[in-house]
């Protein structure tokens, strides 16, 4: 009786100890590969806001966590565009809260003098046909922010048309697009009062990836 | 049982006793991914790499695995292996893995893959158990298929779109747009579209199914009646 338990406990220590081999030997031969994909899903989007040429240093690693309400909480992480160690732009990953479905998750680039280089969606669950016009690859709605900045609209108008402002929505959809306008202008507005600390040096981070 | 001939098994899994029509295991995933063809495709190829895998090693081990510790030990397999091609997707096929997201991990959870293991792979040597996880998984990626072209076709006006997703930059020339200017049909593109889709589905092969009945009665019929006249 006891020696069944036991056979049977063994078997199944071995069938875990062979699974746990095989997850762990894949995994170390497709980790650096998939942290290059990381990176480079993370340049392509960047590269869509911002031209190549524009800086000239490693913008994946050239980072800052900021916290604040106006970025949509959490920690937001910005990557900073230099050229010859002047800022260019900065890149927002903010979180807009006001979806239709969940949060919309968008990379807001403001360039140095405070308008807008580009906007782009990461990731939402609006939706499909309504919503998720905000999208670039279904409409160019989103490109309706280039070269904006926050005088210009006057900041009242950093809204959709129903609400008084000059930004289309969509027919059936006002809400997502009324959340995205709301962050980009957000992110605008925190933008103008800590434009310093958004590309202040880092401090030697540890905790920062090299 | 055992007694199966192999042509027996290819028929089952893709017609008598397919999984997503017949059996109607795993339509968590068949309704949820089956939006475009490509990633109907992704998903159906994933479930079945993990279906070979995992009748593979639960037929190779049938004899030693002792009946009150098998279902954990399918589970270990089938996790393992579903963990490893998670991993290995992430790394080569990045894109699609983005897109197919929590589908891939769960595909632990279709019933199809533990139902296999524990119906077919633990009775059956390596080779016919091999076999049935073919038949099996492509069984289910044909109709993932099929209702991802109904789907991408009447909700997109497309098929194939994104196919250099799984296929690389060469299969960008393969999307096919059907109508040119499609304004889109939402229905067959949200969820209902899908449960809509998977029940015209059924109701296809019901309709095959018996008429192919109806022509093998005429025929018996035709059978018994030729040596009276």
């Amino acid at each position: 009786m006891i020696r069944n338990v036991l056979i049977s406990a063994f078997l199944l220590a071995v069938f875990g100890l062979t699974g746990a081999a095989l997850v762990a030997t894949v995994h170390q031969g497709t980790q650096a590969r998939i942290q290059a994909n990381r990176e480079a899903d993370t340049l392509e989007r960047l590269h869509a806001i911002l031209p190549k040429g524009a800086y000239d240093n490693a913008i994946v690693q050239d980072t800052v966590h900021l916290s604040h309400p106006l970025l949509g909480g959490g920690e937001r992480t910005v990557y900073r565009a230099r050229r010859d160690g002047q800022p260019v732009a900065a890149v927002f990953s903010v979180m807009a809260h006001g979806g239709y479905a969940g949060d919309i998750r968008l990379l807001v680039g403001v360039m140095a003098d405070g308008r807008i280089a580009g906007v782009r969606v990461v990731e939402h669950h609006e939706t499909p046909g309504l919503g998720d016009g905000i999208e670039a690859a279904k409409s160019d709605w989103i490109l309706g922010f280039d070269g904006r900045a926050l005088g210009d609209p006057p900041r009242e108008d950093w809204a959709v048309r129903r609400d008084g402002g000059i930004f289309d929505q969509f027919t059936g959809a006002t809400i997502t697009p009324r959340a995205v306008v709301e962050a980009v202008r957000d992110t605008l507005i925190y933008f103008g009062d800590h434009r310093d600390q958004v590309f202040a040096q880092n401090r030697q981070n540890p905790g920062e990836a090299p | 049982m055992s007694t199966r001939s192999y042509r027996r098994i290819v028929a089952d899994g893709f017609w008598h006793n397919n999984p997503g029509l017949v059996q109607l295991l795993g339509l968590c995933p068949l309704l949820a991914i089956s939006g475009t063809v490509v990633n109907a495709l992704g998903l159906g190829l994933a479930t079945t790499l993990t279906l070979v895998a995992s009748n593979l090693s639960v037929s190779a081990i049938r004899n030693w695995v002792r009946p009150e510790i098998r279902i954990p030990v399918y589970v270990l397999i089938i996790a393992s292996v579903v963990t490893a091609i998670e991993l290995a997707m992430n790394a080569y096929f990045h894109e699609l893995y983005l897109i197919l997201g929590i589908f891939i991990p769960l595909i632990v959870t279709n019933c199809a893959i533990i139902g296999r293991a524990e119906a077919f792979a633990s009775k059956n040597p390596m080779p016919r158990a091999l076999v049935d996880a073919l038949a099996m998984g492509l069984g289910f990626t044909a109709v993932l298929v099929a209702l991802g072209g109904l789907r991408e076709a009447l909700g997109q006006g497309t098929l194939f779109a994104q196919a250099h997703l799984m296929f690389g930059d060469m299969a960008r020339g393969l999307t096919l747009t059907l109508v040119e200017d499609y304004r889109g049909f939402l229905l067959a593109v949200l969820p209902p579209g899908a449960f809509i889709g998977l029940g015209l589905l059924l109701a296809l092969k019901n309709a095959v199914d018996e008429h192919l009945e109806r022509r093998a009665a005429r025929r018996r019929a035709a059978m018994t009646e030729q040596p009276q006249t």
